[in-house]
């Protein structure tokens, strides 16, 4: 076996993985309707296109869990910054979303690094407020305000024949990638994620990288409620729920580890491409939800005990 | 030497503080209340509760340990649905039935246990997947919500002991039956099963050895406790409560219903009644009964918006501020902490 | 005493870290019915063999006899199966529960399957009455007793374990003086009892007091046991000490009156550190010496920014006042970096390369803007690499494969990075090889020549007087004894840290 470094190795399986998804899903369909939808840039653009919403949550999830911390706050922070954009409207609507993500995310750090509060609870507890703030804005139906049109352009619009979300989840890509590798913040977040004692005795304010790293998951979770309700051309209740469970688990099948310090963007890149694939291959197989739930639980199970494995030989 | 109500309330501090909190908006809402204090209301306001009492207790176990596990929801979903297949039939049908209810939640349970013991993977990502594996598992029993509880059984678990009593053809009016007539048959429930489970429980070598590793895990190998064996027990046990929930979810609604949005919130909900309960999150500190109420808080709450005239719209963010508000307490102690070093550890 | 096969012997025990010797082809043995002192420097492998005796760790080599039998110990459960129980310097209570909870976690009392409560309260209380701490409360939590009252909940668990050999490592060192006198008389009772009790301790007039045996250890190896009264207090320093000095130590520049760097006045914080007064100068290495746990753990943490709630007069560089964190250390007017005590929780980032390590603590000088300078931090990685010739493949490669001495000298690199003014050490050299000890003594000097002020506490008296220019001896979170020149040398530093007066000195 060639020599694969420890954090390259899941992002090698999952990359893997995702071939043999493609294969298999390619497979059944020429065997059932003789055709080949999975190699098909069109098909595979739209499943990208849906794939951006849990990919740029997945992108903001994972800086906090390089600190061994969580982001429960991610589907109503999602919620409520598409509810402000579309009830604000007009030009505000996308810097009104932002400056809820902001907003979320200082007090996510806030109450995380200064009160030390565990991260699972305190962000529960403010996904829950959200959630009541909102219920109570909208009066608990879907708001009447539509998406504006620069919402709509950026999750439905295509820009040189590919979709515009793509290219929002790229940007978004580019930017946590550069963070993570580029930046003394992004350095500080790995040193702080391995070890905060020693990050704090090498001069680093672990604080404040606390802090940016809520901000930054808090941003992209708005960033990602302003694309969905781009694309259903409003926001509606609910609508971060199926993106919190996804982007943990597209973060660990990434490489990243749940406890903090290791693991790279990449990754949480192949993992979202992933758990999108096994999606569209399950339905394009007409699988019921049950079959779905069942399979999309032992993979994760399944792949964790693959790189579980690795883990121990080489230690 | 201190008094055993002094020290009980040194060691207790978060759980004295949940029943104080519990009783105080109790007994308000009673007051408050135009029918307070009544058997029907009692009756009424147990049934909701049962269901995320037990799976905030089924939480509490591996947060003891300094785990936590997310499938909680999902097996509580799932036993229900099962229950809502089996419960069913002539009275020994009907007791075989909830025998494998709680059977298929404990092994349930106790598969996550041997994941995280044996596959060495941490428990927040263990049960999350495994939660998905529940709620597939509960659409394949039932794919559409229904289900045919028995209609008697129904009646007498969600009445009082005198509807049971009734139910089953003795003579409800008996002289030595007047004390307990009043009580709900779910608030027995409630707390007969902790009682008889969780109790002795906490005072077995494993039950101490799952506090023991919450508390300090190289000290607990240090003086040679069974490790492995606590972690699959925790959870097993976690795997039977969430089944005890499930089940009387089943025989309340009469039904089953494979919600995975119900799922999610129960298990959200639990982390929160384990939180306000008292036990500590790092784990070592608390216990099932502090979760229990807990989640009598959490519902408490919600009892308020019907008889006050709030829009019972602002519930979540009530619940939330009551949450945050509640957990900030604790952060008083890190306040003080005078090496910063000691924060990190 | 009879020739007779002894309780616990062991024959050609070495054990190795990481390829650094702990322990080299020691031959030990205890009897029934002694006390057994066991005597050495810190790091003299005193640990390690008990550790050895107690299960915690397998030897290298060698094999371990009871009763004539050869035993194989996997875990400390199977040592205490066998009689022999180790009371640690690191507790191994359980906070969260209760007293009587840990004093029997290995065996309670069961009643149908069950804990029994009352029995196991019972127990303990007899337990803690033995050892006369009847104000302990079986029911309360060990979370909330005092030190020195764990230490007897710990020294009442391991009684309990009714051993056949009872080890004691520094078991005193926190305790009242009423109940190290507890502790004595219960070592003379199970003497009585036939049991075999060893006795780790700094303090000689505890040995002298207690023990019948003693055998003295030094550098991993067994030097001599012998019974009591057959050698002075003053010939068992000797022995602890030794005559070859090992380490060479880089020449010392005459002293000169220097601007001072660091003033310190009357120093507190909570009950650790009760008035400390130091300066040093520019071009000053400034040597702590004491024994471990006196407090110059906290002074160092203290300057650096990490401890609330200090109180005192401090200056850096005419300064007056502490940084507020170790982020604020770094930036200040005169720089202040530490070198911590545990490079492996607090030095390093074990499982990240070497070069994040490196740069750790200078990403703000390294970055434009938000940004890395790949350019200067590639200079930076390789002067650190250079300034302490860091011998590594690539600096890609996470740092924990590095040995332990390029380990530190890593830890080194990423402060030399911030060039700092004042240099805070705690213990820099411990657990590392010679080689690269000489090599950190030589750059201490030469940090010290280019003006920096040094200040640095070790546990390796030898090293204290190799490199110091002047040493503070602490003792209870004070100086006792400031020593220069000539005065430093191992019998005053021994004395002072064991504050036996200049009786032996």
């Amino acid at each position: 076996m060639n020599r694969i470094s420890d954090a390259n190795k899941p992002i090698v399986i999952a990359s893997v993985f995702v071939l043999v998804i493609l294969l298999l899903g390619t497979g059944y369909t020429l065997a059932t309707q003789g055709t080949m939808p999975l190699f098909q840039p069109k098909y595979l653009l739209q499943q990208l296109q849906t794939g951006a919403f849990l990919g740029i949550c997945a992108a903001g999830m994972m800086m906090v869990i390089l600190l061994g911390h969580i982001d429960l706050s991610i589907p109503w922070t999602l919620t409520a910054a598409a509810m402000m954009a579309s009830t604000i409207g007009g030009p505000w609507a996308i810097p009104t979303a932002l400056a809820v993500g902001l907003l979320v995310g200082l007090f996510n750090g806030l109450g995380v690094a200064y009160l030390r509060i565990p991260s699972m609870i305190f962000t529960l507890g403010v996904d829950t407020v959200l959630r009541g703030l909102m219920v109570a804005h909208t009066g608990g139906f879907s708001p009447k305000d539509e998406a504006t049109p620069l919402m709509l352009y950026l999750a439905k619009g295509t820009l040189l024949g590919i979709p515009v979300a793509i290219f929002v989840w790229a940007a978004v890509s580019v930017v946590i990638a550069g963070i993570l590798a580029k930046t003394g913040f992004g350095r500080s977040v790995y040193a702080t994620g391995t070890r905060e004692g020693a990050a704090y005795l090498s001069g680093i304010r672990t604080r404040r990288v606390i802090i940016g790293a809520f901000v930054t998951s808090s941003l992209c979770a708005a960033i990602a409620g302003v694309l969905l309700a781009g694309y259903s051309a409003k926001a509606y209740q609910g609508m971060g729920n199926a993106f919190l469970l996804p982007s943990i688990a597209a973060v660990v099948l990434g490489g990243t580890h749940i406890l903090g310090g290791r693991g790279r963007y990449v990754g949480t890149l192949v993992g979202v491409i992933l758990i999108v694939l096994l999606n569209s291959v399950l339905s394009i197989m007409q699988m019921p939800e049950a079959y779905r739930q069942i399979i999309y639980g032992a993979v994760i199970i399944g792949m964790l005990l693959v790189y579980g494995r690795n883990a121990r030989i080489t230690s | 030497m201190k008094t055993w109500s002094a020290r009980w309330l040194t060691q207790n501090r978060g759980f004295a503080g949940a029943i104080l909190l519990f009783l105080a908006l109790y007994i308000t809402y009673n007051f408050m209340h135009p029918r307070g204090f009544s058997t029907a209301v009692l009756v009424q306001n147990s049934n909701e509760s049962v269901a995320i009492a037990f799976v905030a207790m089924a939480q509490t176990i591996p947060v003891l340990m300094g785990g936590l596990d997310l499938s909680v929801g999902a097996v509580m979903t799932l036993t229900s649905c099962i229950a809502s297949e089996l419960v069913n039939g002539s009275p020994a049908q009907m007791l075989l039935g909830m025998f494998l209810t709680l059977l298929s939640g404990a092994a349930f349970g106790a598969m996550n246990g041997v994941i995280v013991v044996y596959g060495r993977i941490q428990p927040i990502i263990a049960t999350l997947a495994t939660g998905a594996i529940a709620i597939g598992l509960a659409l394949l029993v039932r794919p559409k919500p229904g289900g045919d509880v028995d209609g008697d059984l129904n009646w007498a678990l969600t009445n009082t002991v005198w509807d049971f009593v009734d139910t089953y053809g003795g003579n409800p009016d008996a002289g030595w039956l007047a004390p307990f007539a009043n009580i709900p048959v779910p608030l027995i429930i409630l707390f007969g099963v902790p009682l008889l489970v969780w109790l002795p429980f906490r005072r077995s070598v494993t039950g101490r050895t799952i506090y023991a590793i919450g508390s300090a895990e190289g000290a607990a190998y240090m003086s040679g406790l069974p490790i492995n064996r606590a972690k699959i027990a925790a959870f097993t046990l976690a795997g039977f409560f969430a089944a005890c929930g499930g089940l009387y979810l089943a025989i309340q609604t009469s039904s089953g219903n494979a919600d995975t949005v119900q799922a999610g919130t129960y298990t959200l909900n639990s982390i929160a009644a384990v939180v306000l309960g008292g036990t500590a999150l790092m784990g070592g500190i608390g216990g099932a009964i502090g979760s229990l109420v807990g989640a009598l808080i959490l519902r408490v709450i919600s009892f308020y918006f019907r008889i006050l005239d709030i829009d019972p719209l602002l519930q979540p963010l009530i619940e939330g501020v009551v949450l945050l508000i509640a957990v900030s307490f604790g952060a008083f102690r890190t306040l003080r902490v005078k090496n910063r070093l000691e924060l990190f550890r | 005493m009879t020739k007779m096969t002894p309780h616990v012997a062991l024959n050609g025990v070495s054990k190795y870290f990481a390829g650094i010797r702990a322990l080299e082809n020691v031959d030990f043995a205890c009897n029934r019915g002694t006390v057994h002192a066991i005597l050495g420097e810190n790091g003299a492998g005193k640990s390690t063999l008990i550790k050895i005796m107690a299960g915690v760790l397998e030897p290298s080599s060698g094999e371990m006899r009871l009763d004539g039998t050869k035993v194989e110990f996997l875990s400390p459960s199977q040592a205490t199966a066998a009689g022999i129980v180790c009371i640690f310097q690191e507790l191994s209570l359980i906070p969260d529960l209760t007293v009587a909870d840990n004093i029997m976690i290995e065996r309670p009392p069961r009643r149908f399957g069950l804990i029994d409560r009352r029995a196991q309260r019972a127990r303990a209380e007899e337990l803690l009455a033995r050892i006369r701490c009847e104000d302990v409360d079986p029911d309360g939590l060990v979370r909330d007793l005092s030190l020195s009252r764990r230490q007897m909940v710990e020294i009442a668990k391991a009684i309990g374990k009714k051993p056949s050999v009872l080890i004691l490592d520094e078991a005193t060192s926190a305790l009242t003086s009423r109940d190290v006198q507890t502790v004595y008389d219960l070592l003379g009772d199970l003497k009585k009892e036939n049991v075999a009790s060893l006795f780790i301790s700094h303090r000689m007039h505890e040995v002298d007091a207690l023990c019948d045996t003693l055998s003295v250890f030094r550098n991993g190896m067994h030097i001599e046991t012998f019974a009591k009264g057959e050698r002075t207090e003053k010939e068992i320093v000797r022995l602890m000490i030794g005559r070859d000095v090992e380490a060479q130590f880089p020449p010392k520049p005459p002293r000169k009156e220097t601007k001072p760097l660091l003033e310190v006045k009357n120093l507190e914080w909570e009950n650790r550190l009760k008035g400390i007064d130091l300066n040093i100068g520019e071009g000053e290495i400034l040597g702590l010496g004491g024994l471990d746990g006196q407090g110059q753990k906290e002074l160092l943490l203290a300057l650096f920014g990490v401890l609330r709630g200090v109180t005192g007069e401090v200056k850096f560089g005419g300064k007056p006042g502490l940084p507020g964190s170790p982020a604020a250390a770094k930036k200040a007017e005169t720089r202040v970096a530490l070198i911590p005590e545990d490079r492996k929780t607090e030095g390093l980032m074990l499982s990240m390369p070497i070069a994040d390590n490196l740069l750790a603590a200078s990403f703000a000088d390294i970055s434009t803007g938000p940004f890395i300078d790949p350019q200067k931090a590639r200079t930076a990685i390789k002067r650190g690499i250079e300034t302490l010739q860091i011998k590594s493949g690539s600096t890609s490669d996470a740092v924990s494969t590095l040995s332990g001495g390029n380990q530190q000298k890593v830890v080194i690199a990423k402060w030399l990075l911030v060039s700092p003014s004042v240099i805070l050490m705690n213990d820099p050299t411990r657990g590392i090889d010679v080689g690269t000890k000489q090599e950190i003594y030589r750059l201490m000097r030469q940090l010290a020549d280019d003006g920096k002020a040094i200040l640095f506490y070790s546990s390796d008296y030898a090293e204290l007087i190799g490199c110091s220019d002047r040493v503070s001896v602490l003792y209870d979170g004070r100086v006792v004894r400031e020593l220069e020149g000539d005065d430093i040398n191992e019998e005053s530093i021994v004395s002072a840290s064991l504050n036996i007066g200049e009786r032996a000195a």
